[in-house]
C-alpha cells in the first residue's frame, strides 16, 4: 500500500509514511545508516554537515515534546535549520486548512516536514499535495503509523539480538489504538520476524488483526512464552473510560510486565516501551529498570534512526 | 603511461615514513581504498600505532546533488585526536574534495597537533589547495580518465585504469 | 411542444417492452408509441437510432444541499446535474440546514424546485425535530406540505421508544418511513467497516452489527406496528440476508442500496481516498458480492446514486475528518450499466431498478413509458465511453472514487414533463 507515493520511480525513498509495504533493502539501509550516526553520537563534536542549508519543519498538530525533541536534535546534529510549529494553538484554530497551512509553508522554502497529527491518514495526505522537492516524515498519525518508532525498534532488536529471522516476539497492549504496535508488525513481518504474537484483551484489538500476520494471544503467561523480544505499549489513561477495560488494577494484573510474568519469557528476553511509561499500569518498575530493560537505549537510537531517516530523504 | 606496482610503491612510502614516525602518531585511512593503504603500510612500518577508518559521507559537498552513498559505513576513531600526530591515508589524490571532508571530520573528533597526507597516486586535477606530504607516484590523467584501487581476496593490490588513456 | 423521438430502442421495463419505437410527446405526455397519430406535427425532432430511449430515472437520494449548505452545491447545480444524469425524478434526504421538519421549509423547497429547471423533487421530511431523535415531527401537516416519506437520513435515533413512537404515528396516516438502519452506540465515531483495511490504516471502524443490530430492532417493531419501512443504504451480506427472511415472512418491507456500494469495497480505502469515505462504509469483497447478487435476484428494490456533492475544503482532509459522501447523481446510469455488463443482466431488468421499482418506493407516478403517462424520458448511449473529471461533471461536487476512470453509458436527452431538459452538446 502506497508504495508509490513513498518511493521515487529509482526505488529510493521519497517520503516516510508508514512501514506498510515498504521493502526490507530500504528498511536494512536505514538500519545500517542509523549505525553509522550512532558512531556520531559518541564524538566530541556529534555535528555532521550533511543537510547544512536544509529547512525541516516540525509540524505539530497533535502536541508531543518528547518526539518533537528527538526529531529536532536529529535535523540539528544533521546541521540543518529547524523551525517547530505547534500548529493545534495556531493557525488551525484560525480555521485555515492542513493543506492550506502546508502550502504557506512550503512557500517558506521548506525542504522537509516532520508530520504529527491526531487523524489517520494525515501525513499521506500532506505528501499527495507538497511540491515535488519536500519530503514528508510522519512522526505519527492517529493510530495508523509510527514509522521512525518502528524503525528504532527495530534498530533496538537487532543491536541486542543480531538479526530478525529467529526470532519470537510479543507486543503487549493496547493495539487498537497504537499506531506505534502498526509500524512496528509491519516492519517486524517485512524483516522476517517469523513469530509475532500480540497480547492483549479483546477489547484492545482491531477485528481482522490476524491479517497483519499476528497470532493472538489473550493471557500474558502463554503470550510471552519462549519471547526474545517483549515489547510493552503504552495504555492511554482514556482507555479506562468507555468500557474498554474496566480498571488499570486489573489490568495491570492479568496484562502488566512484573518480574514474575517476564519468566516465561526466554532468559535473555528483552524488553521494550515506546514510552513514555505508565509504571504500575503496564509495566512494573522493577521490569522496566531491570536488566533485561534495554529502554533507555531505544531513546539514544532514536535519535540515529532518525537522523538516517532524513539524511536518506534528503539525498534522494 | 607507466603504472607502478602499488605493493612497491606502498614499501617506498613506508621507507620514506619511518624517520618521522613518534609515539603520539596515529594512522586514519579513508573508507575504503585509503584503509587497504593504510593496513599495508601499518605492516611494513614494524611499530604499533592506532588506527582510524574515516567515512567521509556524511561530510562530502556534493549530497544534495547525489545523495548518500548506499552503503555508508561508521567512521571508527578509537583514539584521543586531540593533540594527535595524524598521518591521513588515501589511495588517490584528485580534487582534494575527499580530503578537505576528511580534515572536517576529523576536527569533529578533536584538535589534532598535526595532519600530514599520505597518497599511493597523485593525479593532478585539483580544485582546492591540497598538497600531499607522502606521494607514491605522480600521474598526470585527463578528466575522462579514471584510475582506482581493487584488492582481491589474498589481500593483494592492484590498479584498474578506465577512460581515454587506458 | 410536440417531440418526436425517433428509431430508439425503447425499453420499459413496467411493460416489458424492448423494441425499436418511435415516441410522440405533446403537452407533456407521451400521446403515442410507434406510429404517429394523425396531424402530429413535431416541433422538434430527436433522432434516437442507436440509443436506448428508457423512463427517466427515478433516484431515492439525492443531495440538493439547500437551505444551508450553499457552499457545497446549489438547487440549480445539483438538478441540472441531474438532468444531465437521465435523472427526472428524485427525493431529497431532510439533512439538510435546518433539516426539514417545517412544512413552511418543505413548502419553500417545492416552491423553488418547482420555479427551477430539472427533475420533480420530492422531499423526504424529517422523522423527528431537528433530526434530533427526540421529538415527532408534524408528518401529517409535512405530508400535506408535499413530503413523500419520512426519514432520519443518516442521523442517529439513540431512543428506541422514540422509533417506536414514530412508526406508530406514521401508521396512523399510512406514512412511509426510510430509514438508514445503524446502532448509533456500534458505529459512533467510526468511519470505516470493521475489517483489514481499518485494522490495517487504524481507522475508527463501523462493524457490521452496527447495520443489523438496528435492522433486527427495526424488524421487529415492523412486526409489532405494520409500519411501511423502506431500508435505505445496505451494506453488508448479513444485513441482506436478514431482510430476505424478513420479505419471505410476507413482512410490507423495501430496501435499497447506493450505486457505489455495488462496485466499491473497503480496500478502495487502503490508500486514505477521502472520495471513498462513504456512509454507510464500504465493507468487505464479501459483502460487495452479496450486494451485487442480491441486485441481480431482485432482492433490493432499488438503486440509488446517494448523492452528496461535498467542496474540496471538507474533503481534502485526512480520512476520517473529511465530509463523507460521493458525486454520484450523474453516475447512476453508468454504474448501474457497469453491474449489469458485468454480471451478465440483460438491460431491462438493470433499468428495473432505477425507474420503475424506485418509483414505486416513492409512490409516485413516474418510472414507465406509457400512452397518457408523463412524458419524463431518458435517452442514452449505452456504450459511449467518457471519462469522470471535474470537467465532465455538471454537479458541484467533484468528489468521485471514479475521478480519472472512464465509464460508458452516456445520457444524449432527458426529457421532463415533455420538456427537452438537457441535450449533450459534445459526444
Amino acid at each position: 500500500m502506497n508504495g508509490n507515493l513513498q518511493l521515487n520511480a529509482d526505488g529510493s525513498l521519497r517520503h516516510l509514511l508508514t512501514l506498510d509495504g515498504l521493502p526490507a533493502r530500504i528498511l536494512t539501509q536505514i538500519l545500517d545508516t542509523a549505525e553509522s550516526f550512532i558512531s556520531v553520537a559518541e564524538r566530541e563534536v556529534k555535528k555532521v554537515p550533511l543537510l547544512r542549508g536544509k529547512a525541516i519543519f516540525n509540524l505539530f498538530f497533535e502536541p508531543s515534546t518528547r518526539t518533537r525533541t528527538t526529531f529536532e536534535i536529529a535535523a540539528k546534529r544533521l546541521s540543518a535549520d529547524v523551525v517547530n510549529l505547534n500548529i493545534a494553538t495556531s493557525a488551525q484554530s484560525k480555521g485555515e486548512t492542513l493543506l492550506d497551512t502546508v502550502a504557506n509553508l512550503s512557500a517558506m522554502q521548506a525542504d522537509m516536514f516532520v508530520v504529527r497529527h491526531a487523524s489517520s491518514g494525515a501525513a499521506h495526505l500532506i505528501a499527495r499535495h507538497v511540491e515535488p522537492h519536500i519530503h514528508v516524515v510522519n512522526a505519527g498519525d492517529g493510530r495508523c503509523a509510527h514509522p521512525t518508532q518502528g524503525l528504532l525498534d527495530m534498530f533496538t532488536i537487532r543491536q541486542h539480538k543480531g538479526a530478525f529471522h529467529n526470532l519470537r516476539v510479543a507486543i503487549v497492549g493496547d493495539l487498537l489504538h497504537s499506531r506505534v504496535a502498526r509500524s512496528q508488525i509491519h516492519a517486524l513481518t517485512t524483516l522476517g520476524c517469523p513469530e509475532v504474537r500480540i497480547v492483549a484483551p479483546r477489547t484492545l484489538l482491531p477485528r481482522d488483526v490476524d491479517h497483519l500476520g499476528v497470532h493472538v494471544h489473550y493471557r500474558m503467561d502463554t503470550g510471552i512464552k519462549d519471547c526474545d523480544v517483549v515489547i510493552m505499549l503504552r495504555l492511554q489513561n482514556e482507555r479506562m473510560q468507555g468500557a474498554l477495560l474496566p480498571s488499570p488494577q486489573e489490568y495491570f494484573k492479568y496484562w502488566g510486565l512484573t518480574p514474575d510474568k517476564l519468566r516465561h519469557a526466554r532468559p535473555d528476553a528483552i524488553v521494550m516501551h515506546p514510552g513514555p511509561m505508565n509504571r504500575g499500569v503496564e509495566i512494573d518498575s522493577d521490569v522496566a529498570d531491570g536488566k533485561h530493560s534495554v529502554i533507555l537505549n531505544q531513546v539514544t537510537y532514536g535519535i540515529a534512526v532518525r537522523m538516517a531517516v532524513m539524511s536518506l530523504l534528503a539525498g534522494g | 603511461m607507466h603504472l607502478t606496482d602499488p605493493n612497491a610503491l606502498i614499501d617506498r612510502m613506508a621507507a620514506a615514513m619511518r624517520p618521522l614516525l613518534r609515539p603520539d602518531c596515529a594512522l586514519v585511512g579513508i573508507h575504503t581504498g585509503g584503509v587497504w593503504v593504510m593496513d599495508a603500510l601499518a605492516e611494513r612500518l614494524e611499530v604499533e600505532l592506532p588506527r582510524g577508518v574515516l567515512d567521509i559521507s556524511f561530510y562530502r559537498d556534493d549530497f544534495s546533488r547525489i545523495g548518500l552513498h548506499p552503503e555508508v559505513k561508521p567512521s571508527r576513531i578509537p583514539f584521543e585526536v586531540e593533540d594527535r600526530h595524524v598521518l591521513l591515508i588515501d589511495d588517490v589524490l584528485y580534487t582534494g574534495r575527499t580530503v578537505r571532508a576528511a580534515m572536517n571530520l576529523l576536527f569533529d573528533y578533536g584538535r589534532p597537533a598535526s595532519i600530514r597526507l599520505a597518497v599511493l597516486v597523485d593525479r593532478g586535477g585539483r580544485e582546492l589547495p591540497v598538497c600531499a606530504d607522502f606521494v607514491g607516484q605522480a600521474l598526470d590523467l585527463g578528466p575522462d580518465e579514471h584510475i582506482s584501487l581493487q584488492r582481491d581476496a589474498a589481500g593483494m593490490l592492484s590498479f584498474i585504469m578506465k577512460g581515454a588513456g587506458a | 411542444m410536440k417531440i418526436r423521438i425517433r428509431n430508439g430502442r425503447v425499453v420499459d421495463p413496467a411493460s416489458g417492452l424492448d423494441a425499436v419505437r418511435d415516441i410522440h410527446v405533446a403537452a407533456g405526455r407521451i400521446i403515442a408509441m410507434g406510429a404517429a397519430p394523425a396531424d402530429f406535427h413535431a416541433n422538434l425532432d430527436l433522432d434516437a437510432a442507436g440509443l436506448v430511449v428508457c423512463p427517466g430515472l427515478v433516484d431515492l437520494s439525492v443531495r440538493l444541499r439547500e437551505p444551508g449548505f450553499e457552499y457545497m452545491a446549489t438547487l440549480e447545480t445539483e438538478m441540472r446535474a441531474a438532468a444531465a444524469g437521465g435523472v427526472t425524478s428524485l427525493a431529497c434526504p431532510p439533512d439538510t440546514d435546518p433539516p426539514l421538519d417545517e412544512p413552511g421549509l418543505v413548502e419553500m423547497l417545492k416552491f423553488r424546485t418547482r420555479n427551477t429547471p430539472g427533475p420533480r423533487v420530492y422531499p423526504v421530511g424529517a422523522l423527528t425535530w431537528k433530526l434530533r431523535g427526540e421529538r415527532l415531527t408534524e408528518m401529517a401537516e409535512l405530508q400535506e406540505a408535499g413530503c413523500v416519506a419520512f426519514s432520519q437520513a443518516d442521523a442517529p435515533l439513540v431512543d428506541t421508544k422514540v422509533l417506536l413512537r414514530a412508526l406508530e404515528y406514521a401508521v396512523t396516516f399510512d406514512l412511509p418511513v426510510w430509514l438508514r438502519p445503524q446502532d448509533p452506540h456500534l458505529a459512533h465515531d467510526g468511519v470505516a467497516h470493521d475489517g483489514v483495511v481499518a485494522a490495517r490504516l487504524g481507522l475508527p471502524a463501523i462493524p457490521v452489527p452496527a447495520e443489523t443490530v438496528a435492522l433486527q430492532t427495526i424488524l421487529l417493531l415492523v412486526r409489532e406496528t405494520g409500519a411501511r419501512v423502506h431500508f435505505a443504504r445496505l451494506s453488508s451480506r448479513a444485513g441482506l440476508d436478514m431482510v430476505r427472511r424478513a420479505k419471505h415472512d410476507g413482512l410490507r418491507i423495501t430496501c435499497d442500496v447506493g450505486v457505489h456500494h455495488a462496485h466499491l469495497s473497503e480496500m478502495d480505502v487502503a490508500d486514505f481516498n477521502a472520495n471513498c469515505h462513504l456512509v454507510p462504509p464500504l465493507r468487505s469483497i464479501r459483502d460487495r458480492e452479496a450486494i451485487r447478487h442480491a441486485l441481480a435476484e431482485g432482492l433490493v428494490d432499488a438503486v440509488c446514486s446517494d448523492h452528496a456533492p461535498v467542496n474540496d475544503d471538507a474533503k481534502e482532509l485526512p480520512f476520517q475528518e473529511a465530509e463523507p459522501g460521493a458525486t454520484g447523481v450523474e453516475l447512476l446510469l453508468p454504474l448501474t450499466l457497469k453491474w449489469a455488463r458485468e454480471s451478465g443482466v440483460p438491460l431491462i431488468r438493470a433499468l428495473d431498478l432505477i425507474t420503475r421499482r424506485p418509483a414505486g418506493i416513492l409512490g409516485v407516478e413516474a418510472g414507465v413509458l406509457a400512452v397518457g403517462g408523463p412524458a419524463d424520458v431518458c435517452i442514452f448511449d449505452p456504450d459511449a465511453p467518457w471519462t469522470v473529471s471535474p470537467k465532465t461533471l455538471l454537479s458541484l461536487g467533484k468528489n468521485s472514487p471514479y475521478l480519472g476512470m472512464e465509464l460508458q453509458g452516456q445520457v444524449r436527452y432527458t426529457l421532463i414533463d415533455g420538456h427537452l431538459d438537457y441535450k449533450r452538446n459534445h459526444h
